[in-house]
């Protein structure tokens, strides 16, 4: 990007400024600049101000109480769950979906190996990440249902079982099956990102390898693996900052329970302001703490990203 | 290159690998297939057991289905109206938006970009109360604009273009039509737009997958029975009323999955292509 862009821009402005076509710039960017403010920016901010307001209910008027709504919300047993149960569900779903996903990328790009009908596969594993999530949700909650759903119904006839599991009212079950429905929608797309970026790898460095008489898994450990941190921490980022948004699935697979175990940031935002009291101050709130949460993240990548330009032209979300 | 020896270790190796594939590919299908098995089936059928041969009974499910009101049509329709008209929105007014960002030099042309990069990664569910407090008082609850318009500011479909402009892009494209006289919003819709069409063509299979699937921002700004998009009624199928009906409710899901999955079948050459390319995340 950066070289590519510095001597296209020279000439761009060298024909721009002659011709006086620079207030174009605005003009086109104006539609997004406006619908950005009014649809991003000011929703943000009226966030914020949210905040540090005690509006809530069915009440018009908003009165400023400072900081009380982050002394309530430090104090807040159920918001503290609900952070410590979205970094549960997301570690969980995420480290087995990197270690498949390096293994596949792996094996997808070996040339010892050759393997055919990769393009196949990769499209297949890939499948249920454009599957809408909230169908995805009834789905896995069908499947799982108790007590004659398709899956207790398999294993008892089966045997596996004797009487049948009632998933959904067990802390543990109900944390795996969401950690997997994620594990089970990314793992595909992340593959295809890690695949990318080893095939991005200059083949020299490998070939060299080999006349050294480097074994392949040497090859996989000492260079691609090293070559591959700024891409694997985009990954890891990218998925960490999505694991926080987490919503449809576990509100539509249990709507947060047994026991508020799959209870997640955003399922306690939406149920704050949307359910029961309405306490649109704490949601705001809780809202404010994961956008500092996001923004502390994203500036990792951001950093990471400025650093190290083109080569892997990863970055939109 | 390799010692013959290793050839039988590589072959056993490669066996083993796609038994492994096999697997993880019938994990990616299985809930779908089991799922549109039992829209087929009754609903003593599929308290039986698993099949995965599908039944005589998906017409009664569908009618079952139909009279309690899962209007699917309707789903379908207002689904489709919003992810088509906030795709185009997002692509014309992106790919107007890179445009300038590559071809002007003008003052806060770094810190336009600078927000946009910050966009990407700040995710918009993060300031859904001032949003949803926002269109409350605008007066536009119950309507499509808050869903479809903010579409005109999207962030990684700008970053998209602008990677793929800044690839074709020359002012040689441009100048001979500027002697001409041509406007530069001309040069942008005669010669740009249709050099960009490949671009365009990913970001509008990812734009609309992902304003069709989405669930948070209707649930909270849409109300009325009717106007729900195809999340919306989805969800419905998990209340009571489903209970017993089975079939009905397979039948729910698999109407609701079925256009995504013939989509992909044409199109996922496409989307890997999308997501290699741009590490495209909806």
């Amino acid at each position: 990007m950066a070289t590519t862009t510095t001597t296209a821009s020279g000439k761009q402005r060298r024909l721009a400024k002659r011709r006086n076509h620079d207030k174009w710039g605005y003009v086109f960017m104006a539609p997004f600049f406006i619908f950005f403010l009014a649809f991003n920016f000011y929703p943000m901010f009226y966030t914020i101000y949210l905040s540090f307001t005690d509006l809530a209910g069915w009440a018009t008027e908003a009165n400023m109480v400072g900081f009380q709504n982050f002394i309530n919300i430090w104090n807040n047993q159920l918001f503290r769950r609900a952070v410590s149960n979205t970094f549960i569900l997301w570690i969980v779903n995420f480290i087995p979906q990197i270690v498949l996903a390096f293994l596949l990328a792996y094996w997808f790009t070996s040339r010892r190996l050759n393997l055919k009908g990769i393009g196949f596969f990769k499209s297949l594993f890939y499948l249920p990440n454009i599957i809408t999530a909230a169908s995805v949700a009834v789905i896995f909650s069908s499947l799982f249902s108790y007590p004659r759903g398709p899956l207790n119904l398999f294993m008892l006839n089966l045997g596996v079982i004797d009487s049948p599991i009632d998933f959904f009212r067990s802390v543990i079950m109900t944390r795996l099956i969401v950690s997997f429905i994620q594990f089970w929608m990314w793992y595909g797309q992340t593959t295809i990102v890690l695949q990318a970026g080893i095939l991005s790898i200059d083949e020299n460095l490998f070939d060299a390898a080999r006349v050294d008489g480097a074994t392949d898994w040497q090859s996989f450990t000492k260079i691609t693996m090293p070559l591959m941190k700024p891409i694997t921490l985009y990954v890891l980022i990218t998925s960490l900052i999505g694991g926080l948004q987490m919503f449809d699935i576990p509100y539509l697979l249990t709507g947060g329970g047994p026991q508020q175990s799959v209870e997640t940031m955003i399922t306690f935002i939406y149920k704050q302001a949307f359910q029961g009291g309405r306490n649109l101050n704490v949601a705001a709130t809780a809202s404010v703490v994961l956008l500092l949460m996001t923004t502390l993240f994203s500036l990792i990548v951001f950093n990471s990203f400025r650093t190290r330009a083109t080569k892997t032209r990863k970055g939109v979300k | 290159m390799y010692e013959t020896g290793n050839a039988k270790q590589i072959k056993m190796q490669r066996i083993l690998l796609y038994v492994f594939f096999t697997i993880l590919t019938m994990l990616s299908i299985l809930p779908f297939w089991i799922v549109i098995v039992n829209s087929t089936r009754s609903a003593p059928e599929i308290q039986q057991g698993l099949s995965l041969i599908p039944s005589g009974n998906a017409w009664s499910n569908w009618t079952h289905l139909r009279d309690r009101g899962f209007n699917i049509f309707q789903g379908y329709g207002n689904s489709f109206f919003i992810a088509a008209s906030s795709t185009i929105l997002s692509l014309y007014f992106s790919s107007l938006t890179a445009y300038a960002l590559i071809v002007y030099e003008f003052k806060g042309k770094k810190f336009m970009w600078g927000i946009i990069l910050m966009l990407i990664m700040i995710p918009t569910q993060v300031s859904i109360i001032g949003f949803y407090r926002f269109i409350a008082n605008i007066g536009l609850l119950n309507n499509y604009i808050p869903l479809i318009l903010p579409a005109v500011a999207s962030a990684p479909t700008v970053f998209f273009m602008k990677q793929y402009l800044e690839t074709i892009y020359h002012p040689a494209l441009v100048d001979s039509a500027r002697i001409d006289g041509a406007s530069e919003l001309k040069i942008f819709h005669t010669i740009i737009l249709p050099l960009m069409r490949p671009a365009l063509a990913t970001m509008a299979i990812f734009g609309f997958i992902g304003s069709w699937n989405n669930f948070l921002l209707p649930l909270i700004l849409i109300n009325e029975r009717s106007m729900y998009t195809l999340p919306m009624l989805v969800q419905l199928l998990t209340t009571d009323g489903y209970r017993t009906e089975f079939g009905a409710m397979y039948m729910g899901i698999t109407l609701s999955i079925v256009p995504l999955i013939l989509i992909y079948t044409f199109l996922s050459r496409y989307i890997i292509g999308g997501v290699t390319a741009g590490g495209v995340k909806q």
